[in-house]
């Protein structure tokens, strides 16, 4: 099979197993969550070197989701990867578990970061490709962080030090879904022109379609090729990819209440979309 | 007595950590644009700038880089005022470096009144009390450079977040070199029977001239320096307390959550006994020279005596 729909497959695999896991649970962090399929595909399955089984492998790229709260579709994607079995998703925020809704570094195998305070991930993974350039070595730091998160200064706080730095070993995404809590990211406190902001901060950009693994995969391949500026690949998403009932509207930031109906109905479309690829 | 060290608090810290940092190369320091005023520009000299990173004016994009940096791990020691250091980063040094369970130890310096000249803006009355409710944090505030120098290593070994508020001046010379302290346990300046009064920073010499004249009057104080605010001593709290019937605490910092609030929470719940706070009142700090400040908000061993004799005369 061709990789990138070997990669868009495994994405479609990623966004099942997120929705079991927000859907066990019957509330979350549904839209942002079900819209990194793809990233996180291209991530853990085409370009990040991890080891499951040696989860904190020194050498291991680092991976730091600042957009704490898509934590389930990080937990997907470790499952899928093997990093703990897939029966852990359904404990998603009950007492005692080990994948609360934000990430954390502490609970979770193969969580490089603690992240839910927004803007504060993106810092640190900052500080990781930093660390790992002072002492050349060859470890990649994979970030992603919201556009609504785009609003905090401490983005751009570290926007200006990893352009400053030229920290080319530092790949970051931007989930542009275009939306937030209270409204569309442009009514609240808008973010156009994205790509220029990153581009005037010393930064190599590129636009793509967020829910197509060979543009992103291809996008990741184009940033390792250009050395002394760190990237930022700006993912165009839809949020709630994959489940008609959350996608593109506002309110599927946080659904706190997904019965199993519903999350039987997006399962059975996700299935359906399988077939497409 | 109450002799003036010939050199800065921060000569003797930038020279601890610059011998550490020969010995470990995981040391990096991350500065704010106030490497003049650390001093540390020493350190970024004897390293060749390799293992400095002055990020400019961004306090939380520095805890949060040092965070990722120890993840990486570096150990890193961040550097600016105490009021940057804490109230300014007080989201980032919780959820970046302590609930991450990274391992960052943060410089503050200039605390309480020291911050003399740069005024209200610049004096953090309430650093402690920020850094003390973080879970994890150990707070240390050196009182002179035979104690910075001996509790140093310690504070490298401890594999967890430390605050270390840093007087940037002339301490007031108060132990020998060779003196042994350990990070987390008081230390005993005095023996009384009377009063027991716990001190940190520039109040301990307030505190043992205020023992001094006390003992003019017959009144004998114990007077024990928690150099280490978090965590607290207990049991040299209760020991001193259960002996005196009567404590005073004395701080450069706001009466509120800093060493006074430690030292009546851990009284209150084992061993009530009279007690009086001298620090600040729940004020803003304002411009001015130390002795000048610490007389307006009553920090001179004047204050620490009239409270000892008030707690005393509550028993």
């Amino acid at each position: 099979m061709d990789k990138y729909r070997e990669l868009q497959k495994k994405a479609m695999t990623i966004r099942e197993l997120t929705m079991k896991c927000i859907g066990a649970r019957g509330f979350g962090h549904i839209g942002g969550s079900l819209d990194l399929a793809e990233v996180m595909s291209c991530l853990y399955f085409d370009h990040m070197r991890v080891n499951p089984k040696n989860p904190n492998w020194e050498d291991r790229d680092r991976f730091v989701l600042s957009k704490g709260h898509g934590g389930p579709a990080v937990y997907a994607t470790l499952v899928l990867k093997g990093f703990f079995p897939e029966e852990e998703l359904l404990t998603l925020n009950q007492p005692g578990t080990h994948l609360p809704g934000h990430c954390d570094r502490k609970l979770t195998t193969g969580i490089d970061m603690s992240t839910g305070s927004l803007g504060q991930g993106f810092s640190v993974a900052v500080g990781m490709a930093l660390a790992a350039h002072l002492d050349k070595r060859d470890v990649n730091v994979y970030t992603i962080i919201g556009d609504g998160e785009s609003q905090e200064g401490q983005i751009w706080e570290a926007a200006l030090l990893a352009g400053s730095r030229r920290l080319d070993n530092l790949i970051a995404f931007t989930d542009y879904n275009k939306m937030q809590i209270d409204g569309t990211i442009e009514e609240i406190n808008g973010l156009y022109p994205l790509d220029k902001k990153w581009e005037s901060f010393n930064w190599d950009v590129q636009v793509v379609d967020g829910h197509d693994c060979r543009a992103i995969s291809l996008a990741i391949d184009n940033a390792k090729k250009i050395q002394g500026r760190p990237h930022m690949i700006i993912l165009n998403t839809i949020k709630g990819k994959g489940a008609s009932q959350w996608e593109n509207k506002v309110s599927c930031h946080n659904d706190n209440n997904i019965t199993p109906e519903m999350t039987e109905a997006a399962l059975r479309e996700m299935k359906e979309a399988e077939k497409d690829v | 007595m109450f002799e003036l060290e010939d050199r800065w608090l921060r000569e003797t810290y930038v020279d601890c950590l610059i011998e550490a940092a020969k010995q470990d190369d995981r040391i990096v320091i991350l500065e704010a644009d106030l490497s003049n005023a650390g001093g540390t520009k020493r350190f970024t000299k004897e390293f060749d700038g390799k293992r400095t990173v002055d990020v400019g004016i961004q306090e939380a994009n520095m805890i949060g880089v040092a965070a990722g940096m120890n993840a990486m791990g570096k150990i890193p020691f961040t550097h600016t005022f105490t009021p940057f250091a804490t109230r300014r980063v007080a989201d980032q040094v919780t959820l970046s470096v302590s609930y991450a369970g990274l391992n960052v130890k943060m410089m503050g310096s200039d605390p309480g009144v020291t911050a003399e000249m740069n005024g209200g803006t610049h004096m953090s009355m309430e650093d402690v009390s920020i850094m003390r409710n973080i879970p994890d944090m150990v707070i240390y505030e050196p009182v002179d450079s035979a104690q910075l120098k001996a509790i140093f290593p310690q504070i490298l070994e401890h594999d967890g977040p430390v605050y270390i508020r840093l007087l940037r001046r002339n301490a007031v010379k108060i132990w020998e070199d060779g003196e042994e302290f350990t990070l987390g346990k008081g230390k005993k300046l005095r023996d009384g029977k009377d009063i027991s009064i716990f001190c940190s920073g520039i109040e301990v010499a307030e505190s043992m001239k205020a023992a001094e004249e006390l003992a003019k009057e017959g009144i004998q104080a114990d007077v024990i320096n928690i150099h280490t605010i978090k965590p607290i001593d207990t049991e040299a709290v209760l020991e001193s307390a259960k002996k005196t019937g009567a404590v005073v605490v004395a701080e450069n910092h706001s009466i509120i959550g800093g060493l006074g609030s430690a030292v009546a929470e851990t009284l209150i719940e084992n061993h009530p006994v009279p007690m009086k706070r001298v620090g600040v009142t729940d004020h803003f700090g304002e411009v001015g020279k130390t002795d000048y400040l610490m007389d307006k908000y009553g920090l001179l061993a004047r204050d620490i005596i009239a409270a000892a004799k008030s707690a005393i005369a509550m028993k």
